[in-house]
């Protein structure tokens, strides 16, 4: 078997999905790329079962927030091609207003908690997800903590601002 | 997953009645039981000792360290990984130390990288040990918990003299260790390497071909290795279904493609093939010690840390009476270095699996983000839905060979 390469797995997806691939990069070499929430599922499907790359263990979905931007919620997926040893990094990004994508639920069950844990924090709807509830955070909570716009602890708090350490 | 349970709220137990008949009996195991070993709840439907439906709920020491993250300089959030599985608290600390130098392109001398080898090893094996003593204990046999337990002090005891604590060690330094390991130390890994086996062999005297043992995990809680990638398992517990997946031989760091050593596997992914994998990881383990142990010995003596002032605090000392040492202390302890803009993902293989640190740096002297993947986590999910239809007690005993760490599962 061939061995799988970045250039080669960029050079699938560009075939199979032309300018949905975007903003193609390497740090760190793990292959990162973003695509749009209307292909997510059918990129992942597709690098999940094309035979020469197998990207079939789903490490981690995370998000981030970058409120300075149009788009601000990025969804993060780690996946891995254990058959290669390949690691992809897919990030989609979410506008501000209703933020929601489909549910990765439906190629793997492990993507079930991961999903949770994001809606929790971050306040991502995950369309066809089967039970999207809070998971460590209590149900009262009303806000999604990890945003930045939530403080860390209280906002009138003075003694550690950061110009008293001349920054 | 049977839908039968509905909550009605995510912290307050109540049922809907699906049952009118009341055939089956709700029960809550948890928040605090002894059979879960740690803060996490199971509420079950039960028909006599069968278990037909139940549903998990976690998040009960929850610190929100994802969030506490992006608000300190990187080597104050080594505390913080200390508290995710502490049982095995120097893996998660070298992990973060080599997410950090991964970020900042820090080269890390030969000697260093097998002095993590070993602590990590020690850390896996302390780990191993109380799963495995635990196991013992949730089947009925106390006194292999109690041998192994000893040796697992001792563990303690080598964290102790190389850096002072003994379960949230906060090991090492960004670039290094804090200080070299002593002779007592190193005498005290040695004479580990001579004292354990025996016991360990002890132990797995005990067990291995023990009938009660084996009736009580084989072919309880089995798991293909389909359902096993599907719920994106790691660590021994995926490798118990048969499947080869280990960080350090996939993707080596911190030298392991320089050691010679098995990744065991087992064949059906039930209790008892993850009581064996344990087993044989803490053999591996041993092998992989005292590799680093002669490797250590042709390196040049007294390197502890690479040479990077910018980020390795300089002597103390030095501190006080050089004016350079001064100022790179005062940068470093107020962090007033910043960060290359980058992100990282970097995996270790921590004892319940593939332990990853998702770091986002957008320049500061705190992370913009930082996620971490933890296998207990994503490990736990399955719980629930392979335990309709099992017997409590094997539920038990199955939760319990999942090694659920309740601080790595709520991080």
């Amino acid at each position: 078997m061939d061995k799988l390469t970045n250039e080669t797995v960029i050079e699938k997806l560009k075939s199979q999905f032309g300018d949905g691939i975007t903003h193609i990069s390497e740090p760190k070499g793990l292959l990162t790329v973003e695509t749009h929430k209307d292909h997510i599922i059918e990129v992942l499907r597709s690098i999940k079962e094309d035979d020469s790359m197998q990207f079939i263990y789903l490490t981690d979905i995370t998000a981030v927030h970058h409120p300075e931007r149009e788009k601000p919620y990025a969804v993060v997926y780690h996946v891995h091609s254990l058959v290669h040893n390949v690691r992809i990094r897919i990030k989609v990004f979410l506008e501000k207003e209703n933020p929601t994508i489909a549910s990765a639920t439906v190629l793997w069950n492990g993507a079930n908690w991961m999903e949770r844990e994001t809606y929790d924090f971050f306040g991502i709807i995950f369309e066809g997800h089967p039970d999207l509830r809070r998971i460590l955070n209590m149900d009262e909570l009303g806000v999604f903590p990890m945003r930045k716009e939530y403080p860390l602890e209280d906002p009138n708090r003075v003694d550690k601002k950061d110009f008293y350490f001349g920054r | 997953m049977s839908k039968s349970i509905t909550r009605i709220s995510h912290n307050a137990p109540v049922l809907e009645d699906n049952d009118p008949q009341e055939d089956l009996v709700t029960l809550n195991i948890g928040p605090t039981h002894p059979a879960t070993h740690g803060v996490f709840q199971n509420v079950v439907q039960i028909d006599g000792e069968r278990i037909v439906s139940g549903v998990s709920t976690i998040g009960y020491i929850h610190r929100a360290f994802e969030k506490i993250a992006e608000h300190r300089p990187f080597y104050q959030i080594t505390p913080l990984t200390d508290r995710l599985n502490y049982c095995s608290s120097p893996i998660n600390n070298m992990g973060w130390h080599m997410t950090v130098e991964k970020l900042l392109d820090i080269e890390i001398p030969k000697r260093v990288q097998y002095m993590r080898v070993i602590v990590m090893e020690l850390a896996r094996i302390a780990d191993h040990i109380i799963c495995n003593g635990i196991l013992g204990v949730d089947t009925g046999a106390f006194s292999g918990f109690l041998y192994v337990m000893q040796e697992r002090e001792f563990i303690y005891e080598i964290y102790e003299e190389i850096c002072g604590a003994r379960l949230t060690t906060n090991i090492g330094r960004i670039g290094g260790f804090e200080r070299d390991f002593n002779d007592v130390a190193f005498a005290k890994i040695r004479e580990f390497l001579v004292r354990f086996p025996p016991v360990l062999k002890e132990f797995q005297e005990l067990f291995d071909r023990n009938r009660i043992f084996i009736e009580r995990t084989s072919n309880v809680a089995a798991v293909t290795p389909e359902e096993a990638l599907d719920y994106s398992w790691s660590g021994p517990i995926l490798r118990a279904t048969g499947i080869d997946y280990d960080v350090r031989a996939h993707s080596p760091y911190c030298s392991y493609e320089e050691f010679d050593f098995e990744v065991p596997v087992g064949t059906n992914g039930d209790v008892y093939d993850r009581f064996m994998v344990r087993n044989e990881e803490m053999w591996q383990s041993m092998r992989i010690i005292e590799q680093a142990l002669d490797k250590i010995d042709k390196e040049p003596k007294g390197i502890f840390h690479a040479d990077v002032p910018d980020f390795y605090l300089p002597p103390k000392e030095q501190v006080y009476t050089s004016m350079e040492a001064l100022i790179y202390h005062f940068k470093i302890v107020m962090g007033e270095w910043d960060a290359p803009k980058n992100e990282v993902y970097h995996a270790v293989e921590g004892a319940n699996g593939e332990l990853g640190f998702y770091l986002i740096s957008d320049g500061g002297r705190t992370p913009y983000r930082l996620h971490f993947r933890r296998p207990s986590f994503i490990n736990y999910q399955m719980f629930a839905p392979m335990s309709s239809g099992m017997l409590i007690s094997d539920a038990i005993i199955n939760m319990s060979s999942l090694n659920v760490i309740a601080g790595e599962l709520d991080a």
